[in-house]
């Protein structure tokens, strides 16, 4: 039976907490009515008070919180409903919970959770729609995790609450409500393996969360114009699925590279750069790489027209380094609702 | 106080103080490459924290650890083989001075982010309420620590929910050379402060080791036996440089005369006093203790001169639970 995304991370959390007394799960307004867009809905009631709880406005303690609980033997969840509300807590996240495990010669790790929601359009503006991984990425000790489909964001959500390390786990808000089959029980998704979505021989696309959606739309629209190509939905940015990225890079001889973080220091930037120092040789021509400009999201639909990378920028990109022309125009006007919402279903006011 | 405990009290104070003089007499050396923030001076809180905790009890501590993690019960020679930088430091040359850790003791370890372990100390006594383990979380901090965030948030959640916290706070004045006069109001005390977040607070003299161990010992108990959360501010003075082995008194932050002042109320030799004329120890009970102290010592700092470096591929090892990453 389908399923939406955010059920499966509630059906996710709720394996977890009936798995292990050890798993709690927090956040601001986990336990309220609407139960963060769904996904910890009344799990407290289940679990009671003292295993899924609200917490103060007070990320930083919070976040430290969660790393002593894991110290003493816990599974801490923790959710931001936006990631940005997360900056409040990069000292403990980068400080604590990403060196404890090295900076005390190995003796203990931090196997905590913090679930931070990504969004974009609808007004989401300056501060509720940064795409960060790459901050998190960069931070050795610490993991991200990218889920994209509903059946990856159950499985990936308890690998991660069962890994021995700080994950970070990002949920695009656009992927909330996709709908897709989701197995039933305790299954755990191990980190650090990426999914080959589309296969084909003319262009490698790398994507991860939302942007592999749009990168679908990209490659079926493609497809049907002859041109074949692998697209990678990465699910970890890091451990990252180096093997799986270089063995297509190696078939297609082209890389495209895609990011919802912003191009300066971004992921697909580090994609691009490894596979152009390590593997130039198998490459037919120059890497190239999709991201959000180097500016804040604006609030406007009016500012945002233009600002996401969508299926036909993609689709564009690849027939550039084909160097052939590719027909767009039927792609965009497959959509028939406003460009900053994910579909009809989607009316705000979040 | 028992004899017991007082005497216990003096070695310990003995002990550490012995300790941080010796770092600092052999620091110039150049073979404890790393910060040290030496607590020369502030003995006596630590020596009666370590005093009323137990084993079982979990603590945490910030960049100035070396007293707290003795009095707690800390291995002596990996303190020493960490500030070498040697493998058989208690972590592994991975953390140096700063980064203290023996959990063997309940020592859960000390970071050098003023305020950063206060949450992960609530953090760890959230199981101990949860499961009622009859257990405590202790988290040393200093007089900065009541100016971050952090530390307000850390406070606040451990009221809400009760939890089994003792907030440890040595006040020596002074955050590296800010005084406290540019970074609190006039007239404000610290335990006044956090008062307001509704849980018992306490002020006292941080000199006086009986006088820290019986409020403590009072606390602590009232901690484990359900009542929240309780904060303690003791006052004391940081004698030598705020990291390094140095006086600096020469630099100009603080006058002569207030170190001068301190010093004649230096808290080792007081306890040291009152119990020779209460005949609760001697002259010779003190040498002795003096003696193994200084044994000791030697063998903590051979011990450490001796043992090897890691190796180089130790770099790259304990980032990660698996190699994967």
């Amino acid at each position: 039976m389908a399923t939406s995304f955010a059920a499966a991370i509630r059906d996710g959390l709720a394996t977890a907490l009936a798995a292990d007394p050890n798993v709690i799960c927090f956040g601001l307004g986990t336990d309220d009515p609407k139960g963060v867009f769904g996904t910890t809905l009344d799990l407290h009631k289940e679990f009671g008070s003292d295993r899924v709880f609200d917490m103060p406005t007070s990320e930083a303690a919070m976040t430290g919180f969660a790393i002593g609980a894991a110290l003493n033997g816990m599974r801490p969840v923790m959710t931001h409903q936006r990631l940005d509300f997360a900056l409040l807590s990069i000292d403990q996240l980068v400080n604590n919970a990403a060196k404890w495990r090295f900076m005390f010669g190995g003796k203990r790790g931090v196997p905590i959770t913090i679930r931070m929601i990504i969004g974009r359009g609808w007004g989401q503006g300056p501060t509720h729609s940064q795409s960060l991984q790459s901050w998190f990425a960069h931070i050795p000790g610490l993991k991200v995790v990218m889920p994209t489909t509903a059946e990856d964001a159950k499985g990936l959500l308890l690998g991660s609450i069962f890994d021995d390390d700080p994950v970070i786990f990002l949920e695009h808000r656009w992927l909330h409500n996709m709908q897709g089959e989701v197995p039933t029980g305790d299954v755990r998704t191990p980190l650090g393996k990426a999914r080959v979505v589309r296969q084909g021989d003319a262009v490698t696309i790398v994507a991860m969360s939302y942007m592999t959606v749009e990168a679908l739309h990209a490659v079926d629209h493609l497809a049907a114009q002859g041109i074949a190509c692998d697209l990678i939905d990465l699910r970890s940015i890091r451990p990252l699925d180096w093997p799986t990225v270089i063995a297509s890079v190696q078939k297609t001889g082209r890389l495209l590279a895609l990011d919802s973080g912003h191009l300066t220091g971004g992921v697909a930037g580090e994609i691009v750069a490894r596979i152009a120092t390590d593997h130039f040789a198998s490459l037919k021509c120059a890497p190239q790489r999709l991201a959000a400009p180097d500016v804040p999201e604006a609030t406007s639909p009016a500012l945002t027209k233009t600002y996401h990378v969508r299926a036909e920028h993609i689709a564009e990109a690849v027939g550039d380094m084909l160097g052939r022309e590719v027909e767009t125009a039927s792609l965009i006007a497959q959509r028939s609702f406003p460009h900053d919402v994910p579909g009809t279903w989607f009316s705000g006011p979040f | 106080m028992n004899p017991e405990t007082s005497r216990r009290l003096l070695f310990d104070m003995l002990r550490i103080r012995s300790v941080e003089e010796t770092i600092a007499a052999r620091y110039g050396e150049q073979k404890m490459r790393c910060p040290t923030h030496l607590s020369v001076g502030q003995e006596a809180v630590a020596a009666a924290a370590g005093a009323v905790l137990r084993p079982t009890d979990l603590a945490v501590s910030g960049h100035r650890a070396h007293a707290h993690y003795l009095a707690k019960g800390g291995s002596l020679k990996a303190m020493i083989a960490e500030i070498y930088g040697k493998v058989t430091g208690c972590a592994r040359g991975k953390g140096g001075s700063m980064h203290l850790i023996d959990e063997s003791v309940g020592f859960m370890g000390s970071t050098a982010i003023v305020g950063g372990t206060v949450p992960v100390g609530i953090g760890l006594s959230y199981p101990m309420k949860l499961n009622a383990t009859g257990q405590i979380a202790c988290v040393f901090l200093g007089d900065a620590v009541p100016e971050t965030g952090v530390f307000f948030e850390s406070v606040n959640f451990a009221v809400v929910k009760q939890l089994p916290v003792l907030f440890l706070c040595e006040n020596n004045g002074y955050s590296v050379y800010s005084p406290l006069s540019v970074r609190q109001p006039p007239g404000r005390k610290l335990s006044e402060l956090v008062a307001g977040f509704g849980l018992t607070t306490h002020h006292g003299d941080g000199n006086d080791a009986r006088a820290v161990y019986a409020a403590l010992s009072e606390g602590v108990a009232a901690i484990r036996s359900g009542e929240g959360p309780r904060f303690y501010e003791f006052e004391t003075y940081r004698w030598r440089e705020h990291c390094g082995p140095n006086y600096d008194n020469e630099i100009g932050y603080r006058s002569v005369a207030e170190f001068e002042a301190w010093k004649l109320r230096d808290p080792v030799p007081a306890l040291q006093r009152a119990l020779i004329t209460e005949a609760i120890v001697t002259d010779a009970d003190v040498a002795d203790m003096q003696a193994e102290i200084d044994a000791e010592i030697e063998e903590a700092f051979a011990f450490a001169k001796s043992s090897p470096f890691p190796p180089p591929e130790d770099a790259f090892t304990d980032v990660y639970a698996s190699t994967a990453g």
